[in-house]
């Protein structure tokens, strides 16, 4: 396990380094001018040239890298020039908010996702396989942006239940936080409980099937224990790989729902940065997510340790 | 009936939890998220929203455009107009408590002028010194005459801010910007919200009604009209036009509309770079062929469902700047095909740039199909704003559908787009006459006089076509149908003064 852990480990600095490198050179190739896109539309040339000096537009590209690369390493990840704020602050702003829909929306998927597969598997070729399926084509195949317009004007415009957009605090009021997460995490969540739950059947399938499970049942033992003690805990192996991919993807901002609920998240940050070409922005949260995401990878790799005693050894 | 009972009851339990709502908060849904907050660096149409509340200008407009002065008490012209004495209006004070006099108001026209990436510099060019003559009377020395001053003055580069507080703060004033405006800064949390509380020293509060106002960015407009519905907004800015007719029919709400000082229009490259010397659209005829070709009433219905003003000027027709010797022309697809054919190229054809929202494709393809009947074959290419603004400042494309959010005086819609490389001139037209014009109507004060000018120039400018104007959007405005006192200036900026929720 050391060993393993140490290996990882050891590749997650060039890792970190080509991706660095990658998010850096990708945001060159964006066409556009930084400076004249950030001058606003008067476009006065005395602030085109302070702009191209102050984030050293017209320097090299190699230099550029390292002025940001060098600020990087001293924790310094720079200034949004749209609101003169400092990224990292921006980031530990958004943080919380993003990180709080992309739990409620797990959970909410992993609830429905693997409640859904274990029945589709469990009662295969039955009705409730057959409404699991449906529920799940429905998931994949539902656009969020749409879901959740549709959702907003039956909970908040019709029947006033819930907040149309916007986001609370929960130090500030839990019980309204939570009224205007549930809709964004409930449409986040029924998207990603699709692909949870056509995972966790086919991988129930598989394991149903196996010859230790048909010595479980031989020996007599509860139908229930089978499914959930010795079934599931083979099975949920791919499910915690997937969970924690779909767990980095909603950690990277979950743009058009943000966008229709308001949410300010690191999507809303990301693609307003992109779209006015705040450099710094796009670079910092781009490099924070992708080293959460390689982080994230890491747990699942730990975690198949504690879920499977083979890979022990 | 038990399912029935519960469902009664969660629903009286939710609607019992929501908030009660605040008589005295003001929340207004705006179209983007602002950016800084400091008047001297900001360069975005919704931030000036926001400014309307924080920061007061040495002078404002009225309903009519008119220059009207807000915390200048007066002002006087030198005899040579080159020079502007403003007499600061008394008892003013910043949020910080700091006293508005002249040196406070020298402060902030030298910061304009002097701090980096100041975007007002280039507005207050003309502006030589700024002199202190006593403690509420302040000179701005010119280096000649210049008409578009008050208005520049009525706009950021007349915002004050507290001398004290941007010492302080640097360039880090935009995060707690300390201003003389009726409500002071309370917190900005980025694309979320904007919270301001109403300062108990502004010299005007008799005219304010509210404690706090919070501004909340929601770009999609149907969900910022979905909040309005639901309560969680009072007054939205910029309603989508197919929201208009049902917004209006409910009683909930009311609604104003406003004529926008700006425009949308189309530039064509004509001399910007060799990138188009073999477009056809640097024929004159091809471009006079393109604007009688289009029916700008029909592009109004189909692609702003009627929420906009025919134009073909820089200023609306309903402005009183707007010249009235060249009127709006008639669609006339013969004459366009005659045209053409005089110029030797019966089908011309190159490529519209356009932006990628479905509203400027929209246009693009109503102005395509209808060229089309004269014999034009435009390609449509739909570029990302950022990238298309590079292009068009390097000269590479030939027609581009462009939106300027407008200036209460037409020189700021006229001067850099037509004046010879000037920062946002795209097209590359330069004609001495047109900038002699163009510099004659800046020294010019006397309104009868300049507004001869501006005739000349469109006759001129409007000829020679390097942008085919199209129309002027309305601002349009949905709010709660208790709110009172609401003033629709046209700069579509929302003046807190006055307004009150019954």
């Amino acid at each position: 396990m050391l060993a393993f852990l140490a290996r990882r480990l050891a590749s997650i600095l060039p890792t970190l380094f080509l991706v660095s490198v990658m998010i850096f050179g990708l945001q060159q190739l964006l066409p556009g001018d930084p400076a004249l896109a950030l001058a606003g539309e008067d476009a006065d040339p005395n602030v085109i040239a302070h702009l191209r000096a102050k984030f050293h537009l017209d320097e090299p590209v190699p230099m550029r890298y390292a002025h940001w690369a060098g600020g990087v390493l001293h924790g310094d990840l720079g200034e949004s020039v749209r609101i003169q704020r400092p990224v990292t602050q921006l980031i530990l702003e958004k943080l919380p908010v993003t990180i709080e829909l992309a739990v409620l929306a797990l959970g909410i998927a992993l609830v429905i996702g693997i409640g859904a597969g274990i029945a589709s598997a469990v009662f295969k070729d039955t009705v409730w396989d057959y409404a699991a399926n449906v529920f799940a084509l429905w998931g994949l195949s539902t656009p969020n942006f749409w879901l959740g317009i549709l959702l907003i004007l039956l909970f908040a415009v019709n029947l006033g239940w819930l907040p149309a957009s916007g986001y609370v605090s929960p130090f500030e009021d839990l019980g309204e936080n939570l009224k205007a997460m549930i809709l964004p995490a409930f449409v986040l969540g029924n998207a990603l409980a699709a692909g949870l739950m056509r995972h966790t059947r086919s991988a129930m399938l598989q394991v149903l099937s196996a010859d230790y499970v048909r010595t479980a049942r031989a020996k007599g033992l509860d139908e229930r224990v089978v499914v959930l003690r010795h079934a599931l805990r083979n099975a949920l192996i791919p499910i915690v790989t997937l969970g924690a991919l779909q767990f980095g993807e909603l950690l990277s901002g979950a743009v058009l729902t943000e966008q229709v609920f308001s949410i300010p998240g690191f999507g809303k940050l990301i693609v307003d940065a992109v779209f006015n070409r705040d450099y710094s922005v796009v670079q910092g949260v781009v490099l924070f997510t992708a080293s959460v995401y390689i982080m994230l990878n890491l747990l699942a790799d730990m975690a198949y340790f504690a879920i499977n005693p083979r890979m022990r050894s | 009936m038990r399912l029935k009972s519960a469902i009664v009851f969660f629903a009286l339990a939710a609607a019992l939890a929501l908030p009660a709502h605040a008589q005295k908060t003001l929340r207004i849904g705006l179209a983007e998220d602002p950016d800084v907050l400091d008047p001297t660096l900001a360069r975005t149409f919704v931030g000036r929203i926001v400014f309307a509340g924080l920061c007061d200008k040495l002078f404002d407009l009225d309903e009519k455009l008119n220059i009207v002065p807000q915390l200048a008490a007066e002002y006087k012209w030198a005899a040579d107009n080159k020079s502007l004495t403003i007499k600061i209006r008394q008892g003013v004070t910043f949020h910080d408590g700091e006293k508005l006099d002249a040196e406070a108001v020298k402060f902030n026209l030298d910061r304009h002028k002097t701090m980096q990436g100041s975007n007002r510099r280039g507005e207050l060019a003309p502006v030589t010194s700024v002199d202190v003559l006593d403690s509420s009377t302040v000179r701005l020395n010119l280096s000649g005459p210049f008409a578009p001053l008050l208005a520049v003055l009525a706009d950021r580069a007349g915002m004050m801010v507290s001398p004290k507080a941007a010492k302080a703060a640097g360039d880090k004033f935009s995060n707690h910007p300390v201003c003389s405006g009726p409500f002071k800064f309370v917190e900005r949390v980025a694309q979320d919200r904007i919270v301001l509380e109403r300062y108990p020293g502004y010299w005007n509060k008799a005219q304010i009604n509210f404690d706090k106002i919070v501004y909340l960015p929601i770009v999609d407009s149907t969900v910022r009209l979905a909040n309005l519905k639901s309560g969680q907004l009072d007054f939205i800015e910029r309603t989508a036009p197919s929201d208009w007719p049902a917004i209006q029919k409910d009683k909930r709400f009311k609604t104003s509309k406003i004529v926008e000082i700006g425009y949308q229009g189309v530039d064509f490259n004509v001399a910007k770079s060799d990138f188009a010397a073999k477009s056809p659209v640097r024929d004159p005829r091809v471009r006079e062929a393109f604007e009688l070709a289009i029916d700008r009433q029909a592009i109004v219905e189909v692609v702003q469902e009627e929420q906009a003003d025919v134009g073909n000027q820089w200023v609306a027709p309903s402005n009183s700047w707007y010249a009235k010797n060249v009127p709006v022309p008639k669609r006339n697809v013969n004459r366009a095909k005659a045209l053409l054919r005089e110029a030797g190229i019966p089908n011309p054809s190159f490529t519209l740039m356009t932006g990628t929202t479905s509203d400027a494709q929209r246009l693009a393809q109503v102005i395509q199909a209808m060229a089309r009947d004269a014999g034009f074959d435009i390609k449509i290419q739909a570029t990302e704003f950022a990238t298309s603004l590079n292009m068009a400042d390097k000269g590479e494309y030939e027609a581009y559908v462009l939106a300027w959010s407008g200036r209460a005086d037409p020189d700021g819609n006229l001067y850099n787009f037509h004046g010879c490389k000037q920062p946002t001139n795209y097209t590359g037209y330069c004609n001495p006459q047109v900038d002699e014009l163009l510099n004659r109507q800046r020294v010019t004060l006397d309104p009868a006089e300049r507004k001869k000018l501006f005739e000349r120039i469109a006759a001129i400018v409007l000829k020679d076509r390097p942008i085919v104007y199209l129309f002027h959007r309305h601002w349009l405005w949905a709010y709660n149908a208790k709110l009172s006192g609401l003033r629709t200036v046209p700069d579509g900026m929302v003046r807190l003064q006055g307004l009150k929720m019954n």
